[in-house]
């Protein structure tokens, strides 16, 4: 029986065959080889095991993207232990509370990021050792526990003892949006993602001269086919840092310059590249696969990108956070002027089985819509710490356990499956997964709110826009200014409503609740 | 430069904030880290103000937190290119 391939094998595995072929290049344009990925990596994990880290502890990471984040995510994977990757942009409350629910036993942060563990006044979860990246104040430093990047130098290249992950230990978890306010985490094992790696091998067929793009945020699960695809086959992956990854004119550029033969991204990015990255100044021959994910890709702007690069594999690929990828579709060489609708989330990968059931829990006759269901080993293991959470989202059929995607789809005369929506208050902007009471808790925070609903509209071409309707306490007075302020310091930046609509009161429903049919109608539409 | 900046005051209320009085939002308001203005935001006001101005800005520049952050910053920037 061969032993189970995990995600540091990988990267060991490349460093062992080709040590100097290039493995990363980080955003200020630095290579690094195999085997100095490798050794930078061991010495984070030296690091890690010398502050007691070992096999299913949870190791945090808020810091940019760079070669140092990279080697992190390594150093913890080697050890056996579980990474757990935050939006290091996001509010410090936001992200305390996630390093606090999983009890991270280590972090690796960056210096502008101190207050996740560093708010006066602040309980809270303290990890055992913080290691600071960047240019942390001396008076960080000088505080038990916290440790400057500066450390891992002492710490040995070789490879460090570990106790080998099994398919089934977790390797890392990816917090989400959550509807009560607080995010949750979903627990993703080494076999969740190698089974995934292993059917984009089958797919992509990538070989050692490709070159990805790592575009996503390491939180975002998009991440996990950046990471790990191009260091199962010796390929380069060449990071995008969160800056140049909003700034559309940019990315044209980035892809010429480094001939990338992969790009992965959020159909928003390459939506927004088509509107204002002047694309027609691109090149892009060195393209051979485009894939997409996160959201429905508007037509409209799709239909102009497939016209620019002819030449390339597009790809639609599905699937949340829990499943990762579940279904894909390729897009075909020429969209026909006259489309209007989004193209299917198309078939179930091979690694996967789909359900489609009815309200009633039942599967559907065949063809019938409904909610899709996945089984098979990229099935996530569960929510950190709310085991009622995690018994609710799946559903048992011939002896299989299937995740609910809560997605609404209908298989087409070919067999795709077309997503219908949700039944839900989980919405898609810009690829974000977004729950509305996410929202709405934050806009309760504000002293002066009574009532806050928010709600999704589309807009003529499609995009998702954010709404949040409030009505105010008595004498408070509520501007949309203010209420913008107020969901910065509350909220992820994707998840700011983009328009604030002030009524006296919210229009309920027979029984009390918000009405929120009336308030999308009043809104014109979503 | 004021004509520049009250242009760019009433386009940003009418455009990303409406219902909010063009007076509350001051010359040094932070746009971005305030959450008026995210990256798509700034991509729309940019490609507004290229047009309206005839001008270039450089993607160094619209991605410039601390200068594209503030009417008084962007003005400024406006007021050199034309």
């Amino acid at each position: 029986m061969s032993a189970f391939t995990t995600l540091a094998d990988y990267l060991e595995h490349s460093a062992e065959r080709a040590p100097d072929r290039p493995a990363l290049v980080d955003p200020s344009g630095r290579t690094l080889t195999y085997r100095e990925l490798d050794e930078a990596a061991n010495r984070v994990a030296h690091w890690l095991a010398a502050c007691g880290v070992g096999k299913g502890d949870r190791v945090g990471l808020c810091l940019p993207k760079s070669a140092e984040s990279v080697a992190g995510i390594y150093g913890a994977l080697k050890l056996g232990a579980v990474y757990v990757p935050v939006d290091y942009t996001a509010p410090a409350e936001r992200n305390r509370f996630i390093f606090s629910d999983c009890q991270v036993k280590a972090a690796i942060i960056d210096a502008r990021c101190a207050a996740v563990f560093d708010a006066p006044g602040e309980g809270g979860h303290q990890p055992d050792a913080v290691l600071v990246c960047g240019e942390p104040v001396p008076e960080t430093l000088a505080k038990p526990r916290w440790h400057g990047a500066g450390e891992l130098k002492e710490q040995p290249a070789s490879r460090p003892k570990a106790d080998r992950p099994h398919s089934d230990d977790l390797a890392y978890i990816l917090y989400t949006s959550g509807s009560t306010g607080l995010p949750k985490g979903v627990m993703l094992s080494q076999e969740n993602a190698t089974s995934y790696v292993d059917w984009c091998s089958e797919v992509f067929a990538p070989t050692p001269d490709d070159r990805f793009t790592s575009h996503a945020p390491f939180h975002f699960d998009l991440s996990i086919l950046d990471l790990y695809v191009p260091a199962k086959h010796g390929a380069a992956l060449y990071l995008i840092s969160e800056e140049l990854g909003k700034t559309a004119a940019s990315l044209g550029p980035f892809i010429d310059e480094h001939r990338i033969t992969c790009w992965y991204s959020v159909p928003s990015i390459l939506a927004l590249m088509t509107q204002y990255g002047k694309l027609e100044e691109t090149d892009a021959s060195s393209l051979r696969i485009v894939n997409f994910a996160g959201e429905v890709f508007p037509i409209k702007y799709l239909r102009r990108l497939r016209d620019l690069w002819p030449h390339a594999d597009f790809y639609n690929l599905y699937g949340p956070t829990e499943t990762n990828v579940c279904t894909y579709y390729k897009i075909p060489a020429t969209i026909p002027p006259d489309r209007q609708e989004p193209y299917p989330i198309g078939k179930i990968c091979s690694h996967c089985e789909a359900l489609i059931i009815g309200d009633d829990g039942k599967p559907v006759a065949d063809g019938g819509e409904g909610l899709l269901c996945i089984a098979g080993t990229p099935v996530l293991q569960g929510y950190w710490g709310d085991e009622q959470r995690t018994d609710g989202a799946f559903m048992t059929h011939g002896g299989r356990r299937y995740y609910n995607t809560g997605d609404v789809v209908r298989p087409d005369e070919n067999g795709d499956f077309v997503f219908l929506g949700r039944k839900d208050r989980m919405v898609k902007r810009h690829g974000y997964r977004i729950e509305l009471g996410e929202i709405e808790a934050a806009m309760y925070k504000h002293p002066g709110v009574a009532e806050a609903a928010a709600i999704a509209l589309l807009d003529g071409a499609g995009v998702v826009t954010l709404r949040a309707v409030l009505s105010a306490k008595d004498g408070a007075k509520l501007g949309a200014i203010a209420m913008k302020q107020h969901s910065a310091a509350h909220l992820p930046s994707y998840m700011i409503p983009d328009t604030f609509t002030f009524l006296d009161a919210l229009p309920q429903t027979s029984t009390g609740k918000i009405d929120y049919q009336a308030l999308i109608r009043q809104a014109g539409g979503g | 430069m004021n004509e520049i900046k009250d242009y760019l005051r009433n386009y940003i209320v009418a455009t990303f904030l409406p219902g909010e009085s063009p007076e509350n939002l001051t010359d040094d308001t932070p746009l971005r880290t305030s959450g008026i203005l995210d990256s798509i935001k700034t991509l729309q006001l940019i490609s507004h103000l290229e047009e309206k101005y005839g001008i270039q800005f450089e993607a160094h520049e619209a991605g410039n937190v601390a200068t594209f952050d503030t009417i008084d910053g962007i003005a400024g920037l406006v007021e050199q290119k034309r």
